[in-house]
């Protein structure tokens, strides 16, 4: 894009600067703004949940106790779990890139309803501050999943964290249906629905799990929230309650809330393979509609988490076989988006060394997630670290590296500078590297038999987990690295320019970074997205404004 | 290559015959996930240093899948889950059906610790001494929180839940002490919820039985709270007699047969019972638990919903030891006494 | 700003979109998916009534027969039925532009509503004195056994989270009362008495199902 043609076109002010003022940010209702206060929320919710996990790790060097109490450690693997799905995992690539891109991608002025999306901030803001305020009056210990009657029935502080859980998941519907309706209608003009970018699509995806999944996780909290206050016997096997119900309910949710966190992360890497490849998406319809199915079919497999809850073993069955259809959805994005990279161009930057990072760890973690369906051996392995390895191959494996490879890739757009280059590839090396380290050994854990949530563990286990404790270690020195670089790029960042990555997404068509308003006018959109034929990057923008515009 | 494999993988002994089925099931599984992975990531590599960009305003083709393609990404993978699921599901089928022959053991779990208890007696705190080469069946309860039932030599895992019986079984072949965990977390001593299986020889194992029999158990009851009733040197249908006059069971119920407020208790277990509306049960010991706990479910015809619940009120234990009792009243063998072998009572079906 | 360059329409266009249809597209489009989300709301709950009547069909419907009034949830489900047919004629006559009507119909729909809160409130009283109370707290003699504190923490629970929706919807209602009275919404701008009219018809339709889960069957 030809920079001086911008300066023409935008000479409206950027968003950062359009207003000053803290209020001008509390009461903001631009999208972009929105997204930067989400970035800083989930940020800090992640710091806090990686704490917990070093805290989890250095407990967990030696046998038996090392620097907390058990009571001390059931809290801290119950807080590391909540703080990091609810307050980081779910909102985050949502919040910040969904909130800052989709309306620019969609060619929209903003999302469709921007005082719900301002008010969804402040509905995580106020279920964290609960959250933490439970965890400051001392914390559950009942692991993230509230299995009744031990959640029932612990003295410790589990309603607020419940309450906390249950307003976050308030901002979450709130998120989908924004989402859902902006894509519906605020698509601009020759934006069809096979025009719109991978990114809009698996975001899409994502909001329908979260407008029909979390309202059914708010009642069972609740639920357990009154169980645990009143007494009145909902789970209470005592009074005729079934403990089970609960965990069938709580797995309604909090399977497709699985997906509600890896489609986000498949979203980004749709958009970051295509631009450091320069190349069109292999099977684009393939990857857009296997999203959908993904969320269709994530409905119909909570029960692979009750395997030997007593469930029959039809059951066992039939959600079984379901579940190794989410994996075939998976399949068919990794491999679309490796047959993407056929007669690319390809650049190695530090977003597609998380994109590397990414493919190996899903499909990894993806495949040990359909062994662990194929029933027999997840007996074994259910309830041990395999599983613990399993699902952090997938949520750190592959939503973070996704969430790296996106604030990588999308940095300059959102804050105007450039990172360094040289010192993200070593953070990225580290993270890959320490996130192995760190997991891998968990797989063996899991083998061996070791159960997860254990405070102190019989010796034959302990060699493994000083691997894994400095595996984390590294992980979590490599996440300080990108902070402080991030950071510091800001200030001493060298100035990007609209577009430094020479990509074809729509999002790029504005100034970096972006003007207050999106578009002077409605861009039109002639044809899809990342399209790199023919034309040299930067002729030609993929949504050209049109001369005459003011049609509507 | 079983014994290479299991090494590589960190893999426990195998104590059993399923446990070696399972673990060919993993080396299958592992691989295939090993080469797939490896595959995506080399493939990756060799685009990335074929297609590297050499020039600043390169373009690419358009490049699109043809129908051979998506119908490759899908069927490939499907198939290889499909044949794991192939294998695995009847692995776990035959995991949830016990051999009709296989000798029960009560399984307690309390916070936080295992009590085994023989038909026969005597009973075992944290240690369960099972006979190798013949199937053992374990009818699980809790007292309180859920826990959840783990021998990872055996591949086995059960959770173990308050207010109901869940089952498992086994076939230990190879003698030796095997490692028993609690998988699902139950508090503050969780990760303290550990007990022991000593595979025996079968000859050892009678032995073992007899001795323990004769001279009472050796593990010490007092640990399980006072509520707990159950004497260590009776056998589980002594105490069950007992208990049952206690609560006043008998008054509602025979045991020789005669028709009373309840239905007689000779010859009941695995006895097809009509039920009001025509349905039918087998009286199992699913069934007879729930009927104490909540008698009004199953209203077997020509009999008035009565019986008040005993629900919260009879310790799991005591459940267990009337269950029990229930079991050895037959017409052809009514005996009450302790048995004086190891008990091989074929579960009728 | 925006507002500078879009024509000023009657009534007041947000800056972000391109057209009056366009808005009040996304505005019916996003109340249809708030519906949807507390229809699984409730789901949560149906299930678990499902779940428990399967397990104790007999004390369920004892506690049903002896528990609730039945001339109450009648009465209830007839006067919600009228309240939803007085807000569909206001939200016709505020279309018309005839608001003065239109907010004298959604004052009759309120007054519904505190009448069912009424009757709600007679029962809870009721409850309350037979004993008939959730988990712990239950000492009903007539109806025994587990189960039947079951049913009453289910009904607690259920009617409990569905009279919170009506006082929700009678806020609604009261504010698009207000606003239909000051001749806010005509031919043109009708959206916000649409939406409320829709939540409206969303917890009516809900107690359409917990009345005969609770006092019929």
């Amino acid at each position: 894009m030809n920079p001086s043609a911008n300066s023409v076109v935008y000479n409206t002010p950027n968003y950062l600067d359009a207003e000053g003022g803290v209020r001008s940010w509390l009461f903001t209702r631009d999208h972009k703004r929105i997204g930067v206060m989400y970035l800083v929320l989930t940020t800090s919710a992640f710091a806090l949940g990686g704490l917990f996990a070093m805290l989890i790790r250095i407990e967990l060097l030696t046998p038996g106790p090392t620097i907390m109490s058990a009571m001390t450690y059931n809290r801290m693997f119950t807080l590391h779990g909540v703080v990091m799905i609810f307050l980081f995992m779910v909102p985050a690539i949502p919040g910040i890139f969904g909130n800052f891109f989709l309306p620019l991608m969609l060619g929209a002025q903003d999302v469709a309803f921007p005082r719900l999306n301002l008010l969804s901030v402040y509905l995580y803001l106020v279920g964290a501050t609960i959250a933490v305020w439970g965890m400051i009056q001392g914390g559950a210990d009942t692991g993230w999943t509230f299995y009744a009657p031990y959640s029932t029935t612990t003295t410790t502080k589990v309603v607020p964290i419940l309450l906390g859980a249950f307003v976050i998941g308030f901002s979450s519907i709130v998120t989908g249906i924004n989402f859902i309706v902006t894509t519906h209608t605020m698509r601009g003009p020759g934006l069809t629905w096979d025009r719109m970018p991978l990114f809009v699509w698996s975001i899409y995806a994502t909001s329908i799990i979260q407008v029909l999944a979390t309202p059914v996780l708010g009642m069972v909290l609740l639920l357990v929230a009154i169980e645990h206050s009143f007494g009145f016997g909902i789970f209470d096997p005592a009074r005729g309650g079934d403990p089970i119900l609960l965990q069938h309910l709580f797995w309604f949710y909090s399977h497709p809330a699985v997906y509600i966190m890896v489609l986000p992360a498949m979203a980004v890497i749709s958009e970051v393979v295509c631009a450091f490849a320069r190349k069109n998406m292999f099977g684009y319809k393939a990857v857009a509609y296997s999203s959908l199915g993904i969320a269709f079919v994530g409905f119909f497999t909570w029960g692979h988490h009750l395997f030997t809850s007593g469930q029959s073993a039809f059951d066992a069955g039939i959600f079984g076989v379901l579940s190794m259809f989410v994996g075939i959805f998976t399949a068919i994005k990794v491999f679309n988006w490796t047959a993407t990279l056929y007669k690319g161009a390809i650049k190695f930057t530090a977003p597609f060394a998380y994109v590397c990072g990414f493919l190996f760890f899903l499909v990894f973690g993806g495949m040990t997630g359909v062994a662990l369906a194929t029933v027999s051996l997840d007996v074994h392995w259910q309830d041990t670290y395999f599983v613990v390895a399993h699902f952090h191959f997938i949520m750190v494996g592959g939503t973070i590296m996704a969430f790296l490879a996106g604030i990588h890739y999308w940095w300059p757009k959102m804050f105007g500078r450039m990172y360094s280059e040289g010192w993200a590839l070593v953070a990225a090396c580290t993270i890959i590297f320490g996130f192995n380290a760190t997991f891998i050994p968990q797989f063996l854990l899991g083998n061996m038999g070791m159960p997860r949530r254990y405070y102190s563990y019989p010796a034959q286990f302990w060699p493994l987990n000083v691997a894994s404790t400095a595996g984390a270690s590294l992980l979590g020195f490599g996440f300080l690295l990108v902070l402080v670089y991030l950071l510091l790029s800001l200030k001493y960042g060298r100035v990007a320019g609209a577009n430094p990555w020479g990509s074809r997404g729509f999002e790029w068509n504005t100034p970096s970074p972006p003007s207050a308003l999106n578009f002077p006018v409605p861009p039109v959109f002639t044809h899809g997205p990342h399209d790199y034929q023919d034309r040299g990057p930067g002729e030609e923008p993929s949504p050209t404004p049109p001369p005459e515009a003011q049609h509507a | 290559m079983n014994e290479l494999m299991r090494r590589m993988l960190f893999l426990p002994e195998q104590a059993s015959q399923y446990a070696r089925d399972v673990d060919h099931l993993h080396y299958f599984v592992i691989t295939t996930t090993m080469i797939a992975a490896f595959g995506v990531a080399i493939t990756a590599l060799g685009f990335f240093v074929r297609y590297r960009r050499r020039s600043e305003s390169q373009t690419t083709p358009v490049v699109n899948p043809k129908p051979i393609h998506e119908v490759l990404f899908i069927g490939v993978p499907l198939s290889f889950f499909l044949l794991w699921f192939a294998i695995g599901f009847p692995q776990f089928v035959r995991l949830q059906t016990p051999p009709k022959d296989s000798m029960d053991v009560y399984v307690q779990a309390k916070k936080w610790m295992w009590k085994f208890s023989y038909a026969g007696g005597p009973n075992g705190i944290d240690v369960l001494h099972v006979p190798a080469g013949r199937p053992v069946r374990l009818l699980m309860t809790s007292r309180d929180v859920i826990h959840s039932f783990f021998v990872p030599a055996l591949r086995l895992k059960q959770d173990v839940l308050p207010g109901r019986y869940s089952q498992t079984w086994f076939n230990a072949d190879k003698p030796g002490r095997y490692e028993l965990f609690c998988a699902e977390y139950c508090g503050m001593g969780h990760s303290a919820m550990l007990g022991e299986i000593v595979v025996m020889p079968p000859a050892e194992f009678d032995a073992w039985l007899a001795d323990a029999r004769r001279s009472g158990s050796p593990a010490q009851d007092a640990a399980m709270t006072e509520e707990d009733r159950t004497d260590p040197r009776q056998s589980l249908p002594e105490q069950g007699r007992r208990l049952a006059a206690e609560y006043g069971c008998l008054k509602c119920h025979s045991v020789d047969g005669t028709r009373h407020i309840g239905p007689t208790w000779l010859d009941l277990y695995k006895k097809t019972e009509r039920l009001e509306g025509g349905k039918e049960v087998v009286a199992d010991e699913g069934y007879l638990t729930e009927s104490m706990m909540d008698p009004r479910a199953k209203i077997v015809a020509g009999y008035q919903a009565v019986m008040p619940t005993y629900q919260g009120k009879i310790p799991a234990p005591e459940i267990a030891a009337i269950v029990e009792f229930i079991k050895s009243l037959r017409t052809d063998a009514v005996r009450v006494e302790p048995s004086k072998g190891p008990v091989y009572e074929p579960i009728r079906k | 700003m925006p507002e500078a360059t879009t024509p000023a329409i009657e009534p007041p266009l947000a800056h972000h979109f391109v057209s009056m249809r366009q808005q009040t597209e996304a505005a019916r489009l996003g109340m249809w998916l708030f519906l949807v989300s507390e229809v699984l709301l409730f789901t949560g709950l149906f299930t678990a009534y499902a779940v428990y009547r399967f397990l104790y069909p007999t004390v369920f419907e004892e506690a049903s027969r002896k528990g609730v009034e039945l001339w109450a949830g009648t009465t209830n489900t007839f006067v919600l039925i009228t309240s939803s047919l007085t807000v569909a004629l206001g939200y016709h006559f505020a279309k018309e532009g005839r608001g003065k009507l239109a907010a004298a119909l959604l004052a009759v729909s309120l007054a519904l509503g505190f009448v069912f809160l009424g009757i709600k409130a007679i029962e809870y009283t009721n409850h309350f004195h037979e004993g008939q109370l959730p988990g712990k707290f239950y000492h009903f003699a007539e109806v025994q056994g587990p189960g039947a504190s079951m049913f009453f923490t289910l009904y607690f629970i259920m009617t409990g989270l569905h009279g919170a929706h009506v006082v929700v919807g009678m806020t609604v209602l009261a504010i698009m009362a207000v606003r239909a009275w000051r001749e806010e919404f005509g031919p043109v701008h009708f959206a916000p008495i649409e939406l409320a009219g829709l939540y409206w018809h969303l917890v009516d339709l809900i107690w359409i199902f917990l009345y005969p889960l609770l006092y019929l069957i």
